[in-house]
């Protein structure tokens, strides 16, 4: 419970501190020089991951947008799920502004749900950019027909297949969206990333399956041409207000409230549907964060800050990262400490309903 | 005909593509570097793609193409020196060639292995790409075929090839796999998080040992040390002047042996989940089973060394399938390729399932570039071996301790930290140990390399299938028993019949005779006693997350029926038997030194790595071993020492890794690379 306490205690600063930042932020010019220096960016993945790519699509750009273009080089740190990478961040103090942390959802989410291994606290540390992302589900054309012309309930009675990374990773985000509308969905776990899943999907062995929206642009969009797969809905994004509005990827497709809301099994309240919109929250509109260490001084977070914001302002930038990132919200500053904060905190009955269902329901217990 | 149609004039735009001066300027580069990263043990594509990430960014799509495929081509290639001359498996690609490779290097004949090697992997990698060249059209539907099941009996297949290189007495070949196979599961299960032989306090051993460590451990580490305690050159002949010719004629006399190989490497390779680090191991056993005269496996057989080598050349044209067609990376380096091709440019090109349609030149620009780059990358090798190879006749006292620090910086590359070495050394020990009784190594490690998707597999197949048998029997039956499926059991069944009828007659690690009874019997009673304990672990896990429990208690229970026959028959059977190997028996005539106060030379340097930090136990370690084990001067030590040191840091900034800290650091802050 002190973790919690604390937890929210550290957010609410985080928040009021971003409101001043918003502030004072503007004063650009006497920041940070790393001329010569060499900034180590830590993945708590391995080279294979989505993270990884993430962040080496970041580090050319952030060597040319940092005073002194200093040398980024992004240094892998994989091992318990992220939680050892991360808990090694949370060793560090802040010595000259040359390492930075890049957390994700899986980091988040331990976090949350009171995993043992977690000896970090995203409160001690500094926000410079957050990157969202947004998640599509999409069915095989036979079932998406079935869907289309008798409604859900005539799936409902179907054996679902899906083939997850597991139930405590951002999986939790669609078992539990498809637990709400009262789809029997077995998920085969074991699966090393979401490609394998699509892979599972595309074999025929799965029969439901989601995509972060980049992998779906790229991986399923020849699947959609071709007919054999249909999207089915999207978990939607935040606006300012933190209320659910659809995908600005994919504004034809409905979010999961609005299928959720003329489901009639479905309802969007309750414990269940909050503890849906409260891990949704905390796994994509800021899926990926990179931090600056404990006791970072202004002058550097304001340097990192502007310097990540100078990259999403490039002119090319909604080219080059089209297909590396998709089009979602590259917030720095103000806007950064603002989705830390909800990506951060979970209300306690939202915790405890999850970890209980994921008890009950897959028997991973955490402890 | 079609096909055809579209292809053709792709693949002679593609031709023109590559064949451009800057083009072919990169590829060559890329060769270079990748030679120079393949050479070094545990060194692969996955640490050379991370050094040429940084300048794909913006880069012409085509250029950053042929330096990331030069580089990728070529590694397979360069690792066969160590895993030749050394007996350090280059990589997990190359484990296979050590056993016929090293005893053809201890005999003189280095250069004819390596050449015969290399012209192996040219011709694998050719093979691979002409293959590719049609294949790759039609590939989609094909590989969509494999599913579970069907994943799950090549996974089975693989292990199969334990039949063949069990050894003398194959009931022990059996037991090592399992015992593979256990080590293997240690960490969370893949289905619902339980955890195997470790606990949350012991976070190390939660995410699992890594191949890396466990194949540098139980290869290099017993020769190294066997080596060592030697105290001779690698080889006491000269090296055979010439013999890259004999090479090349080795490999003409078996050219057929080599082309059946590279079609098992680009069919392993294009299966995706599978990875390649069975490729090598199939490929042996084929070279075994198809052989006449088998006598000369594992003591210096040059088609032991033709077959790995063919088939991981082509495994990498065939692992760009599922990677270009499907945007799912077949190994560790595909992965990183693809982040690279991602960077590159304004990011037209883009890996999935578009790119046929959208890329087919860039597709067959790629498997060009990569079969161009075999040939680069052979020629250079072919041209370096005769001068490689006389490192084998350098007196092993002063190879051996340049060779495990690259090993100790190899295997903690895995997670950089203390219990990386902590790891290779234990499991070090149990290869120490295996080798002196005559236990298959081999065995173990493809138990190791495949308990992951055997497991996975399993569990997989058995929940799908359960869901199908619900749509009724038909649809389950016709998941299960598909054509491939039933094809695979009936390959299985007959690899594991005449292997096991012939393994008498191989002996993957070459003979050993028999000595005293106690210590194979305590050996044994240890080996046991892990086993049970493993069973008594997993057999605890409770009933919510009983699919984590399944394989683990299976496979321990199987190698304990195992073990018990052993221990019946060590008790009726006579002290002659070779079921008593012990090759410290044997060796007590040629060492010079004992086994215990060798392997303490490396725990010391293990302790005081905990101590004061790799680096500075790394000096003290070089500076005493040349001057006390190797009884050179103080001034000889120095310089060994200083350039030692001087080298592995300039490994560590080049790849941009930091050294395991100690006790030291812990107290006091140094500067790089003592932090």
């Amino acid at each position: 419970m002190r973790l919690i306490e604390h937890t929210i205690g550290a957010s609410l600063i985080a928040l009021a501190t971003g409101v001043v930042m918003a502030g004072t932020a503007q004063a650009e010019g006497d920041g940070l020089d790393l001329a010569g220096e060499t900034v180590e960016w830590i993945i708590p993945f391995s080279e294979t991951g989505g993270s990884a790519r993430w962040a080496n699509f970041y580090a050319p750009l952030l060597k040319e947008a940092l005073p002194g273009n200093p040398t980024v080089v992004v240094t892998f740190m994989p091992g318990a799920g992220s939680t050892r990478g991360a808990n090694h961040f949370q060793g560090l103090e802040y010595e000259d502004g040359t390492t930075i942390f890049g957390s994700s959802g899986s980091t988040q989410f331990p976090y949350l749900l009171n995993d043992p291994r977690v000896r970090y606290e995203y409160g001690d540390w500094n926000v410079v950019l957050a990157s969202g992302t947004g998640g599509v589900v999409y069915l095989p054309a036979d079932l998406a027909g079935t869907l289309e012309s008798d409604g859900i309930e005539a799936i409902a009675e179907e054996n679902f297949i899906y083939g997850s990374q597991g139930a405590t990773r951002l999986d939790l985000v669609p078992l539990l969206a498809w637990e709400l509308l009262g789809l029997n969905v077995e998920p085969v776990f074991g699966i090393e990333g979401r490609g394998d899943g699509r892979l599972m999907f595309e074999r025929g062995e799965a029969n439901i399956d989601y995509q972060t929206s980049s992998s779906f642009l790229s991986g399923v969009t020849p699947l959609v041409e071709a007919g054999t797969a249909v999207p089915w809905f999207t978990f939607g994004s935040l606006d300012a207000d933190g209320n659910i509005v659809r995908d600005p990827t994919f504004p034809d497709l409905p979010t999961f409230t609005e299928v959720c809301e003329a489901a009639p099994s479905c309802e969007t309240s309750g414990t269940a549907y909050d503890a849906w919109m409260a891990f949704f929250t905390a796994g994509f509109p800021a899926q990926k964060m990179v931090f600056l260490p404990a006791g970072a001084p202004q002058e550097a977070i304001d340097t990192y800050s502007a310097a990540f914001k100078a990259i999403t302002e490039r002119e090319d930038f909604e080219e080059i990262s089209l297909t590396q990132l998709g089009v979602y919200p590259q917030m720095t500053g103000a806007a950064a400490k603002a989705a830390l904060a909800s990506a951060t905190v979970v209300p306690d009955e939202a915790r405890t309903f999850v970890i209980d269902w994921l008890a009950d329901r897959y028997g991973v217990v955490l402890q | 005909m079609d096909l055809f149609a579209t292809a053709l004039p792709e693949l002679s735009e593609a031709f023109g593509m590559i064949l451009n001066p800057s083009v072919l300027g990169f590829l060559v580069l890329g060769v270079v570097m990748g030679l120079c990263v393949g050479i070094f043990p545990g060194l692969g594509g996955i640490a050379g793609l991370s050094l040429l990430l940084p300048f794909m960014f913006g880069m012409e799509p085509l250029f950053g193409l042929a330096l990331m495929v030069g580089m990728v081509a070529v590694v397979p290639t360069s690792d066969t020196f160590a895993s030749v001359l050394m007996g350090i498996p280059g990589s997990s690609a190359s484990q296979a060639t050590v056993l016929d490779g090293f005893p053809l290097a201890k005999k003189g004949q280095a250069a004819r292995a390596l050449s015969a090697a290399f012209t192996s992997s040219l011709f694998g990698g050719i093979l691979g790409a002409t293959f590719l060249t049609f294949f790759i059209l039609a590939a989609r539907p094909i590989v969509l075929m494999f599913q579970t099941p069907e994943l799950l009996m090549v996974t089975v297949f693989g292990l199969s090839m334990v039949g063949i290189l069990a050894g003398r007495v194959a009931i022990k070949g059996l037991v090592a796999a399992g015992l593979g196979l256990l080590v293997g599961t240690i960490g969370e299960g893949a289905s619902s998080g339980a955890l195997r032989m470790s606990t949350f306090d012991t976070p190390y051993l939660m995410d699992g040992l890594k191949l890396v460590i466990v194949g540098l451990a139980i290869f290099a580490v017993p020769e190294i040390v066997a080596l060592l305690r030697r105290d001779r050159a690698i080889s006491d002949r000269q090296v055979l002047g010439g013999g890259w010719l004999a090479g090349i004629k080795s490999w003409w006399q078996n050219k057929w042996l080599s082309v059946r190989c590279s079609l098992i490497g680009v069919a392993v390779g294009v299966i995706p989940g599978l990875g390649g680090s069975v490729v090598d191991w199939i490929a042996y056993g084929h070279a075994v089973q198809t052989s006449k005269d088998k006598s000369q496996f594992g003591s210096g057989e040059i088609r032991g060394v033709i077959g790995p080598e063919s088939s991981n050349n082509a495994k990498e044209g065939g692992g760009l399938v599922p990677t270009l067609l499907f945007g799912i990376p077949g190994s560790g380096s595909m992965a990183i390729f693809i982040s690279g091709v991602a960077l590159l440019g304004t990011g037209q090109i883009e890996v999935g399932p578009s790119m046929i349609n959208n890329n087919l030149n860039f597709t067959y620009a790629i498997v060009w570039l990569l079969a161009l780059a075999n040939v680069v990358g052979t020629v250079i090798c072919i041209v370096a071996s005769g001068g490689i190879a006389r490192l084998t006749n350098i007196r092993f006292a002063l190879l051996a301790p340049f060779l495990f620090m690259i090993i100790s910086f190899a295997a903690f590359q895995s997670r950089q930290s203390l219990w990386d070495l902590v790891a290779l050394f234990g499991i070090g020990l149990l290869g120490i140990l295996m080798r002196r009784f005559d236990w298959s190594r081999p065995a173990f490690l493809i138990g190791f390399v495949l308990a992951t998707p055997a497991e996975r597999y399993t569990n997989q197949a058995f929940q799908i299938a359960n869901s199908r048998f619900r749509q009724g029997m038909e649809q389950g039956l016709d998941y299960i028993f598909s054509p491939i499926v039933i094809v695979l059991i009936i390959v299985t069944i007959v690899s594991v019949f005449f292997g096991l009828r012939q393994s008498k007659n191989i002996q993957a690690e070459g003979n050993v005779n028999s000595g005293g009874k106690r210590a194979p019997l305590i050996f044994l009673l240890a080996i046991t006693g892990y086993i049970g304990l493993a069973y008594w672990n997993a057999a605890l896990i409770p009933d919510f997350a009983r699919m984590d429990r399944i394989f683990p208690v299976f496979v321990a229970t199987v190698s304990l029926v195992g073990c018990a026959v052993l221990l019946i028959q060590m008790r009726f059977k006579p002290e002659s038997d070779p079921l008593f190997a012990d090759r410290e028996v044997e060796d007590a005539e040629v060492d010079a030194y004992g086994l215990w106060s060798t392997l303490a030379w490396f725990a010391a340097l293990l302790i005081a790595t905990s101590l004061v930090g790799f680096i500075l136990a790394l000096a003290a370690f070089l500076l005493l071993f040349i001057r006390y084990r190797a009884q050179k001067s103080w001034t000889f030590a120095g310089l060994y020492t200083a350039a030692g040191i001087v080298f592995i840091c300039s490994m560590a900034a080049t790849l941009n890794r930091d050294f395991p800290p100690g006790l030291l650091q812990t107290f006091v802050d140094l500067p790089w690379p003592l932090t």
